[in-house]
C-alpha cells in the first residue's frame, strides 16, 4: 500500500491503495465517483474512459502509480451542471438505451471534440471505435457529436 | 368512452404506500422534471406529498411522482409506462418526476422485464391506474364545492367547473383526495384524445446518465457494505473442490474466502445455473478481489462431459436427422408433394452459441440477517429472484424485499437470477451487507447462452413456379428454434415444421428475442432464394404467399395475422422504394413476426474499398399504439444493429468445456463505423393497443443483410457469424 496524491475534477485527493490498483477502481472504490464505468477490465470497451491531462484514456489498465499528477477528469467533471456540449448534444438526440456505456461514449466524444472541433464522419468512427455500445445507439451517438460539434 | 374495471385492492395498495412514502429506498433521490426546461418553469419542490394510490403521488406545488413498475434494461418503460399513467390522469409531463417502484407483487402486475411484454401487459393496468387518479382527483374537488364530478372537468393538473369560473390544481386538492375510495371502474380516454401517448418524451433519466449519476446496480453503495467476488469452474462440466483458502484468506484487502453452495430446492426455469458451487472472496476493494482471483488455486473436478465445437456441430447434424421432435406440424402430404415437385431447394442454416454480454456485468446487493433479507440491483425477474431467494435462505418471502435499480443491458441475461441469490448466499455467510460483482471473464464464461443452432429447409416449386411443399427441420442446443404455427404455416398446401431438442450441459436461456433472431434469418434468407429460383420479385413472393394465408388459410392454428404481416411488407416496399434500381446499390429485404409485433425492413448494400457496407436501412413496424414516439425508433434502431452485429461478428466456440472467447478482445461485438449511416423507422398508424417492441426490430435484420449481401457479393451466407465464411463480406 502507498499513498497518492491526485487531482481529479479540479480537487486534491490523498488515497492509499495498491501501487497496481488502476485509476478506475480508485476512481469507483476510493473515490465513490462512480460515473466511471467497468465494462471489460482490457482496454476493450471504452466504459472506463476518462481524460488524463485532456486526452482520452481508459483507466481500466492505467495504474495509479503511472499517473503523477496529471489532472484525471471524469463524467461527474465534465461540466459543472451537465451542460458540456457533448452532453447537450446527447440529450437532445436522447442517445442512451441502457446507459452504461454512456459516460465512456461522452468522454472519448469530448476529448476527441477537444482536438478536431470539426471531425469528418470518418474521424468520428476512428475515434468512437474505441468504444463498444452493446445497445446499438451508435446512429445517435454521430448525430449527437456532429450536433455538438456546433454547440 | 371505454370502462375499465380497476384491480386495486385496499390492503394492497396501503402496503405500497408505505414502502414508496418513505422515500425510495435506493436512496438514490433527485428531481429532475421530465422534461429539460429553464429553471423558471420549473414547479416548486412540494413540502408535502400525498399518496393518491400505488402508482400516484402529488406534491403541494402540483409536482407529480409517478411510480413505474417494471424493470428498466434499456427499453424505455422507465419513461414510456410512466407517460401512460400521466395521459389518464391528465398532467402535464414537465410537472412529472418518475421513480422506481419496489417489487410489489401484491399491488402491481407483471413486474418484469421479458418477451417484449412490459407495455402489452400493463396497458390496461397503468391507464386505470391514472383514471382513477384522476377520477378521485375530481371527487375530492366535487365535494369541495358540493358538485357532482359529470359537472368538472380536468385537464392538464387543474380541475375546472363546467358552468362556472372556479379552478383548483392537482396540488391544491390532492391532500382532500387521499383516503377517497378508489373506484372500481374508471373510464378511459379515447385514444383520439391522447396528448402524451404517441409523442415523443426524452428519457426521464437522460441527465443523470450523461452527467455519471450513480443508477446502476453496480453504482449502489451503502455504509459497511463489502465487496465480493466469485470465482466459477473454468469449463462447463467442471466443480470445484477445494482450493488454497488459507493462502487467499492472507492476501491484503482481503477479509474472507469460501465456498458457497447456492443450489436450490426445486428449481424454476429461472434458477438456470451450471454452476450452482463457487468459491466467494470478500474484502473492501475491487482490485483486492481482482488479484485474489487471480491467485487462487484450485482443484477442479471433472463432474461431466467437456464438449467442443466439433461435437456441438455432430450433434445437431444428428439431431436434424433423427433427434427428439419437441413440437411439430403437418398440412397435406409434403412428401407426395416434394417427389412431384419440378423444382426443389434444400438449404441449412447455422448460428453458434451467443453470449448476452450485457455492458454492466451480473451483480447485486444483498444484506441477509436472521430474519430479513434485502435485495437491491440489476434483475429483470424480481419476483423470481425473491421466491429463490426464500428457497435458499429458507426464509418467508414477506421477509424479503427486492429493489431494482437501472439495468445496463438485459437481453435476457437478467431473467436469469442466480447472481442475485449468490449475493444473498454469500450476505448470509458473512454476516454482513454484500455488493457481488462479476469480472467481463466471469460474466461471459458462466453460460446462460443463446443456444446454438442448426436448421434444414427445403421447399418445392410446381411448374408454374408457385410454392408447393415446404419443410423445416431444426435444432437447437438444447431447444430447437422451429415455431411451427408462423408464417409460411398456412400459405402452403404441404408443410412440416419439426422443431428438435439437442444434448449439451452449456447452461442456456432467453437472448433477445428467443429462436426469432435465429430463424428469421434462416427463413428469411431461404425465402429469398426460393423467390429468386421462382424468378418472382421477392416481396411479391411473399405477398402472395400472405394472400393464400388471408384468403384461403391451410389450417386453423396459423400464429399471425396475415393482413398486418403483409402491411408492414407494403409500408417498407413504398418508404424504400423498392424496385427502383441504383446503381451500385444491392438490395435485401426481409419481414417477421414476434412478440406479437410485425416488422419488414430493405437493406442497402455498396461495396466500399471491395468490402459491402450497409449504407441504408428502411424498417417498417406494426406494434399497435406507439407510446414514446422517438424512443420506439431508437428501439428498432439498436434492434437493427444488434442483428447485424450478432450474424456477422459475434460466437462463442468451445474447446474442453470452455469457452475461447472470454472477453471482447476475442469476443467481436460491433462497433461504431460497423453501422449502417441511416436507418428509417416507419409505425404503422393503428388503434390497436400496444404490442411488443424491445425484440421484433432484431430477427429481420438478419435475414435482410443475408439477402442484401448476396445481391452485393453474389454469395449467400449460410453460416454465423458471416464474417467467418472466408468472404470479403467484411463491412465497414
Ligand atoms: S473497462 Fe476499460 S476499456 Fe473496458
Ligand atoms: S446504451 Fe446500453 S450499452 Fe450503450
Amino acid at each position: 500500500m502507498s499513498i497518492f496524491n491526485l487531482k481529479v475534477n479540479g480537487k486534491e485527493h490523498q488515497v492509499e491503495v495498491d501501487p497496481t490498483t488502476p485509476i478506475l477502481w480508485v476512481l469507483r472504490d476510493n473515490l465513490k465517483l462512480v460515473g466511471t464505468k467497468y465494462g471489460c477490465g482490457l482496454s476493450q470497451c471504452g466504459s472506463c474512459t476518462i481524460h488524463l491531462s485532456g486526452i482520452a484514456v481508459q483507466s481500466c489498465l492505467l495504474p495509479i502509480s503511472s499517473v503523477g499528477n496529471q489532472e484525471i477528469t471524469t463524467i461527474e467533471g465534465l461540466s459543472e451542471n451537465g451542460d458540456h456540449p457533448v452532453q447537450k448534444a446527447w440529450l437532445e438526440h436522447d442517445v442512451p438505451q441502457c446507459g452504461y456505456c454512456q459516460a465512456g461514449q461522452i468522454m472519448t466524444a469530448a476529448a476527441l471534440l477537444n482536438n478536431n472541433p470539426n471531425p469528418t464522419d470518418e474521424e468520428i468512427e476512428n475515434a468512437m471505435n474505441l468504444n463498444i455500445c452493446r445497445c446499438g445507439t451508435y446512429l445517435r451517438i454521430k448525430q449527437a457529436i456532429k450536433t455538438a460539434s456546433t454547440l | 368512452m371505454t370502462k375499465v374495471k380497476t384491480q386495486y385492492n385496499r390492503r394492497s395498495f396501503m402496503k405500497v404506500s408505505a414502502a414508496a412514502g418513505g422515500g425510495m429506498l435506493i436512496g438514490f433521490s433527485w428531481f429532475i422534471g421530465c422534461t429539460p426546461v429553464s429553471k423558471a418553469e420549473v414547479l416548486e419542490i412540494p413540502k408535502e406529498w400525498f399518496d393518491i394510490n400505488g402508482y400516484i403521488k402529488i406534491g403541494d406545488t402540483g409536482m407529480v411522482t409517478i411510480y413505474s413498475p417494471n424493470p428498466e434494461i434499456g427499453q424505455n418503460v422507465k419513461t414510456s409506462m410512466p407517460m401512460i399513467v400521466a395521459e389518464e390522469l391528465d398532467v402535464d409531463w414537465k410537472n412529472v418526476v418518475v421513480e422506481q417502484a419496489p417489487l410489489n407483487t401484491g399491488f402491481y402486475q407483471n413486474q418484469f422485464a421479458g418477451g417484449s411484454l412490459s407495455i402489452r401487459l400493463s396497458w390496461d393496468a397503468l391507464r386505470a391506474a391514472g383514471a382513477a387518479g384522476r377520477r378521485m382527483l375530481l371527487e375530492a374537488a366535487a365535494k369541495e364545492w358540493g358538485l357532482n364530478v359529470s359537472d368538472l372537468t380536468a385537464n392538464l393538473g387543474i380541475i375546472k367547473e363546467n358552468n362556472g369560473e372556479r379552478t383548483v390544481t392537482y396540488g391544491d386538492i390532492a391532500s382532500k383526495a387521499v383516503g377517497i375510495k378508489i373506484p372500481e371502474e374508471v373510464e378511459l380516454k379515447e385514444i383520439s384524445d391522447f396528448k402524451i401517448i404517441g409523442t415523443s418524451k426524452k428519457n426521464v433519466d437522460g441527465k443523470k446518465i450523461v452527467t455519471g449519476h450513480p443508477l446502476f446496480g453496480l453504482d449502489f453503495d451503502r455504509e459497511g457494505m463489502l465487496l465480493a467476488m466469485v470465482e466459477h469452474a473454468p469449463a462447463f462440466g467442471m466443480k470445484v473442490k477445494s482450493f488454497n483458502e488459507e493462502e487467499i484468506k492472507r492476501m491484503v484487502g482481503v477479509k474472507d474466502a469460501f465456498i458457497v453452495d447456492t443450489t436450490i430446492n426445486e428449481p424454476a426455469w429461472s434458477d438456470v445455473n451450471a454452476f450452482p458451487q463457487l468459491i466467494a472472496i470478500v474484502g473492501d476493494a475491487t482490485w483486492s478481489l481482482m488479484q485474489a482471483k487471480k491467485a487462487l488455486k484450485v482443484d477442479w473436478e471433472v463432474v461431466g462431459e467437456l464438449e467442443n465445437s466439433e461435437l456441438h456441430l455432430q450433434r445437431l447434424e444428428k439431431a436434424i436427422e433423427n433427434g427428439e421432435v419437441e413440437e411439430s406440424r403437418k398440412d397435406g402430404d409434403p412428401d407426395a408433394a416434394f417427389k412431384k415437385a419440378a423444382k426443389v431447394i434444400e438449404r441449412t442454416y447455422s448460428s453458434p452459441f451467443l453470449a448476452h454480454n450485457t455492458m454492466e456485468p451480473m451483480n447485486f446487493f444483498a444484506n441477509v440477517t436472521e430474519n430479513s433479507a434485502e435485495l437491491i440491483g440489476p434483475t429483470q425477474t424480481p419476483e423470481a429472484l425473491e421466491t429463490s431467494v426464500s428457497k435458499l435462505l429458507n426464509m418467508p418471502i414477506e421477509n424479503i424485499t427486492v429493489n431494482m435499480t437501472r439495468i445496463g443491458g438485459g437481453f435476457g441475461r437478467r431473467l436469469y437470477v442466480h447472481f442475485g441469490v449468490e449475493a444473498a448466499a454469500i450476505s448470509k455467510k458473512i454476516g454482513a451487507p454484500v455488493k457481488l460483482m462479476y469480472t467481463r471473464e466471469d460474466d461471459m464464461t458462466q453460460g446462460t447462452y443463446r443456444p446454438a443452432y442448426r436448421s434444414k429447409y427445403k421447399a418445392g416449386l410446381d411448374e408454374n413456379n408457385n410454392l408447393i411443399a415446404f419443410s423445416v427441420k431444426g435444432a437447437g442446443l438444447p431447444e430447437g428454434p422451429v415455431f411451427p404455427n408462423r408464417f409460411p404455416a398456412g400459405t402452403v398446401e404441404h408443410y412440416v415444421a419439426e422443431k428438435i431438442k439437442g444434448k449439451t450441459n452449456v447452461s442456456t436461456g432467453a437472448w433477445r428475442a428467443p429462436r426469432s433472431h435465429f430463424t428469421a434469418g434462416a427463413e428469411q434468407s431461404f425465402l429469398d432464394e426460393v423467390a429468386e429460383l421462382a424468378g418472382k420479385d421477392p416481396i411479391d413472393f411473399r405477398l402472395e404467399l400472405f394472400d393464400r394465408a388471408i384468403n384461403n388459410p391451410v389450417g386453423d392454428k396459423n400464429d399471425y395475422e396475415a393482413e398486418r404481416y403483409a402491411g408492414v411488407l407494403k409500408l417498407v416496399k413504398e418508404k424504400s422504394d423498392w424496385g427502383a434500381t441504383k446503381p451500385g446499390v444491392h438490395r435485401g429485404v426481409a419481414a417477421y413476426f414476434c412478440h406479437a409485433s410485425y416488422v419488414a425492413e430493405v437493406f442497402d448494400i455498396v461495396i466500399e474499398d471491395g468490402d459491402p457496407k450497409v449504407k441504408k436501412v428502411w424498417c417498417a413496424v406494426d406494434c399497435g399504439i406507439v407510446v414514446n414516439h422517438d424512443a420506439a425508433i431508437n428501439m428498432v434502431q439498436g434492434g437493427v444493429i444488434d442483428g447485424i452485429g450478432h450474424a456477422m461478428y459475434s460466437q462463442l466456440t468451445f474447446t474442453n468445456g470452455t469457452t475461447n472467447e472470454k472477453n471482447f478482445d476475442r469476443y467481436k461485438l460491433i462497433r461504431n463505423s460497423q453501422v449502417p449511416e441511416e436507418i428509417e423507422v416507419f409505425f404503422v398508424k393503428n388503434e390497436t393497443a400496444p404490442t411488443g417492441l424491445g425484440e421484433p426490430g432484431l430477427p429481420p435484420a438478419v435475414g435482410a443483410l443475408a439477402n442484401a449481401l448476396y445481391k452485393a457479393t453474389g454469395k449467400r451466407h449460410y453460416h454465423q457469424p458471416f464474417i467467418s465464411e472466408k468472404t470479403t463480406a467484411i463491412l465497414g
